[in-house]
C-alpha cells in the first residue's frame, strides 16, 4: 500500500463532488443544470475541457432525461454520476426507480434545495426525503469532506456485487454547496487502490451473454424482484460499515458507522438530525456542556438503508431524544423523527422523543436556537411525558 | 476564532474576496471557511459574504451575525447597509473610501475600536483599469487586522487569477496594502 499523504484544497461542496467523481475515475456523466448544484457539473465539464478526463459528457434537455441517459450508461457497465436539486430530482422520480430496480449502481449528489411553490433555492430536506421509496440509498453529508469522501465510498458500496442499488450523496444548498471549506483530497493512485474499475455482474454490450433491461415481469415474477432488491438493500448495511471501516484504516476517516454520535455516553438529551446542520449541534453542544446540560448528538449518515439496530442501542441509554428535521411529511411529522419513532414500537426501548421542524427554506439555524431547544427537551425530561410531539421552532407568532 | 463580513454590490466580488481570504488564511496554517449569504442576486444589489479563521476545525454552520472585522467594498453601501450590525467591541471597519474619517465615522451606528480607510476604487481603476475592488480591499485587510500575512493574500489571489490578471490583481493588494491609513479610536 502506497504511503498516504492527503492534497489539502480550500473548495467548496460542489467542487469536492466533482473532484470525487473525478478521482473516483467516472466513465459517463449526464446532467442538467439547476441552482444550487450547476458548479458540480461545470467543474466537470472544465476538467474535460483540460484534458483531465476523458469523461463522456452527455448535455440533455431535463433531469428526467439525465437518469435515462445515466441508466443507459450504466447498463453498458459504466461507471456513472449525475447531480441534481429539488425541482430536478423532482422531475426524475419516475427514472430513479428504473435505475434502481434494474439494480444499476450510478452515484448522485443532490444538492438539497425546498421544493416550490413558494420558488426558493435555499436548504431543506424534503426534496430528497421525498424519494426515500425508490429503492436509491441516501447518505447525508456533513461538510464538504464527506462530500468527497462519500462520492468515492457510494461508489464502492453501490458496486459492490451483494449491493447493486444507486446512491444519493446528499448536500446542503449553500451552507455546503457554495461554501469553501478544507478538503483532503486522496492522490489518485490511492483512490485506485481502494477503488478499482467497475467490475458489472451483467452489461448490455457481452454480446455472448444478452441480457434484456427493463423486461415485463408478470405476478409469477415480480414479486420476487422486490424481495431481492429488498435483500440488496439490508445486505449494504454491511457493505456500507465494511467499505466505511476501509475507508478509515486507509486514509483516517472513519465511516464504518451508520450513525456518528457525539458525547453521547451520559447524556440526558440527544439531538439527532441529518446533514450540515449537525456541525452547529455539536458546536452546542460543547457549549450547553459547559452550562451544565448532559446532552450529546447523533448524526444519522445513512437515511437508506435506514440504521435501525444503531438507533435502538442509542435509544436503549438515552432518556430523551430531540429530533432537528429540516424536512416535513405534511399529515404527519418531520421524517427522521417518524422513522425513528418508528423502528422503536416493537422493542424496549422508550425515550421520551420531540420533533422540531427547523431550517425549512434555508432559515438559519444556530447554536442559540440548539440551546432552547435543549432547555424545552430539559422540561420535557422533568415532567416526564411529550404532550406537544411536533414542534414548528421557528415560527413567527 | 475570527469572523469576518464582507459588504459589496453584486459584480464586485465581494463573494470572491471572502474566499481568497480564506485561502490565504489556510496558507498560512489556518482553518478557514468562507461563504455567501444568498439573496436574489443581480449586479448592483447589496451583497453579504463571509469568512472564519480559526485555529481549530471550523463545525459551525451557521450565517455570522457578530462579526469581529467587517470589510466594506462600496462606499455608497454606508448610506443604506448597517454594516457595523452586530460588530463586536473591539471590532474593527475597514472601507473603500475616499472621504475622510470623520465623514465615514458619521455613517456608522457602532464606533469599531480601529477604522481602517483605502481609496480601493482608484487603486483598481489605475491598476486594472476597473472598478473591481475584491482584490485591492484584501491589502487593506492584511494591513489593518494581521490575521493574514500579505504574502499569502498575494498567493492566493495569484491562484485565483491566472497569468497577467492575477498579477494586476495582487499588485492591486499590494498598493492597497501601502495606501490604507488605520485610525485607532
Amino acid at each position: 500500500m502506497t504511503e498516504y499523504k492527503p492534497i489539502k484544497k480550500v473548495v467548496s461542496g460542489n467542487y469536492a463532488a466533482a473532484y470525487g467523481a473525478l478521482h473516483a475515475r467516472v466513465q459517463v456523466v449526464a446532467a442538467y443544470p439547476i441552482t444550487p448544484q450547476t458548479s458540480i457539473i461545470e467543474k466537470i465539464a472544465e476538467f474535460i475541457a483540460n484534458g483531465e478526463t476523458d469523461i463522456q459528457y452527455v448535455p440533455v434537455e431535463s433531469e428526467h432525461s439525465a437518469m435515462a441517459a445515466c441508466i443507459g450508461a450504466s447498463a453498458t457497465g459504466a461507471r456513472v454520476f449525475t447531480a441534481t436539486a429539488a425541482q430536478g430530482l423532482a422531475l426524475m422520480h419516475e427514472m430513479l426507480h428504473w435505475a434502481s430496480g434494474s439494480r444499476l449502481p450510478i452515484v448522485m449528489v443532490n444538492a438539497n434545495r425546498a421544493l416550490a411553490p413558494p420558488w426558493s433555492v435555499w436548504d431543506e430536506q424534503t426534496d430528497s426525503l421525498s424519494q426515500r421509496d425508490t429503492g436509491w440509498m441516501q447518505f447525508y453529508a456533513e461538510n464538504n469532506q464527506e462530500v468527497y469522501d462519500g462520492v468515492l465510498m457510494a461508489f464502492k458500496i453501490a458496486e459492490d456485487k451483494r449491493v447493486s442499488l444507486p446512491a444519493m450523496i446528499v448536500e446542503s444548498a449553500f451552507i455546503l454547496s457554495h461554501t469553501y471549506d478544507i478538503v483532503e483530497m486522496i492522490p489518485q493512485e490511492l483512490v485506485d487502490e481502494f477503488l478499482p474499475p467497475r467490475d458489472p455482474l451483467y452489461t448490455l454490450t457481452d454480446f455472448d451473454n444478452p441480457i434484456s433491461v427493463g423486461a415485463l415481469a408478470t405476478p409469477n415474477d415480480y414479486y420476487e424482484f422486490r424481495y431481492k432488491e429488498a435483500m440488496a438493500m439490508e445486505r449494504a448495511k454491511k457493505v456500507i460499515k465494511e467499505v466505511g471501516r476501509e475507508f478509515g484504516e486507509r486514509f483516517g476517516r472513519d465511516y464504518s458507522q451508520m450513525i456518528e454520535t457525539y458525547r453521547t455516553e451520559d447524556a440526558e438529551i440527544v439531538f439527532m438530525g441529518m446533514g450540515s446542520l449537525m456541525g452547529t449541534v455539536k458546536e452546542a453542544v460543547d457549549v450547553l456542556r459547559k452550562e451544565g446540560y448532559k446532552v450529546g448528538a447523533v448524526k444519522v449518515r445513512w437515511f437508506r438503508p435506514f440504521p435501525k439496530e444503531e438507533l435502538y442501542q442509542l435509544a436503549k441509554e438515552v432518556p430523551a431524544i430531540a429530533v432537528v428535521d429540516r424536512n416535513f411529511s405534511f399529515g404527519q411529522e418531520g421524517i427522521l423523527f417518524n422513522e425513528s419513532k418508528g423502528v422503536l414500537f416493537n422493542t424496549d426501548a422508550r425515550p421520551l422523543m420531540k420533533d422540531y421542524i427547523v431550517g425549512l427554506g434555508g432559515r438559519d439555524f444556530t447554536v442559540n436556537d440548539v440551546r432552547t431547544i435543549a432547555r424545552d427537551m430539559k422540561k420535557t425530561l422533568e415532567k416526564g411525558k411529550v404532550k406537544e410531539e411536533v414542534v414548528w421552532y421557528h415560527l413567527k407568532r | 476564532m475570527i469572523e469576518i463580513r464582507f459588504h459589496g454590490r453584486g459584480g464586485q466580488g465581494a463573494v470572491t474576496a471572502a474566499n481568497i481570504l480564506a485561502s490565504a488564511a489556510f496558507k498560512q496554517g489556518k482553518y478557514v471557511q468562507a461563504f455567501p449569504f444568498f439573496g436574489v442576486e443581480r449586479r448592483g444589489a447589496p451583497v453579504t459574504a463571509f469568512t472564519r479563521i480559526d485555529e481549530k476545525p471550523i463545525r459551525i454552520k451557521t450565517q455570522i451575525y457578530e462579526p469581529d472585522i467587517v470589510v466594506v467594498l462600496d462606499p455608497s453601501l454606508l448610506e443604506t447597509v448597517d454594516v457595523t450590525a452586530g460588530l463586536k467591541d473591539g471590532g474593527i471597519v475597514i472601507v473603500n473610501t475616499e472621504k475622510s474619517r470623520e465623514e465615514v465615522l458619521e455613517k456608522l451606528k457602532k464606533k469599531p475600536a480601529k477604522l481602517a480607510l483605502v481609496d480601493a476604487t482608484s487603486i483598481a481603476l489605475e491598476v486594472l483599469g476597473l472598478p473591481i475592488t475584491n482584490t485591492a480591499i484584501l491589502g487593506a485587510v492584511a494591513k489593518a487586522t494581521g490575521i493574514v500575512d500579505l504574502k499569502y493574500v498575494l498567493e492566493a489571489i495569484k491562484e485565483t487569477f491566472s497569468g497577467a490578471l492575477g498579477e494586476k490583481n495582487a499588485k492591486a493588494a499590494e498598493e492597497a496594502f501601502d495606501k490604507t491609513v488605520i485610525h485607532e479610536l
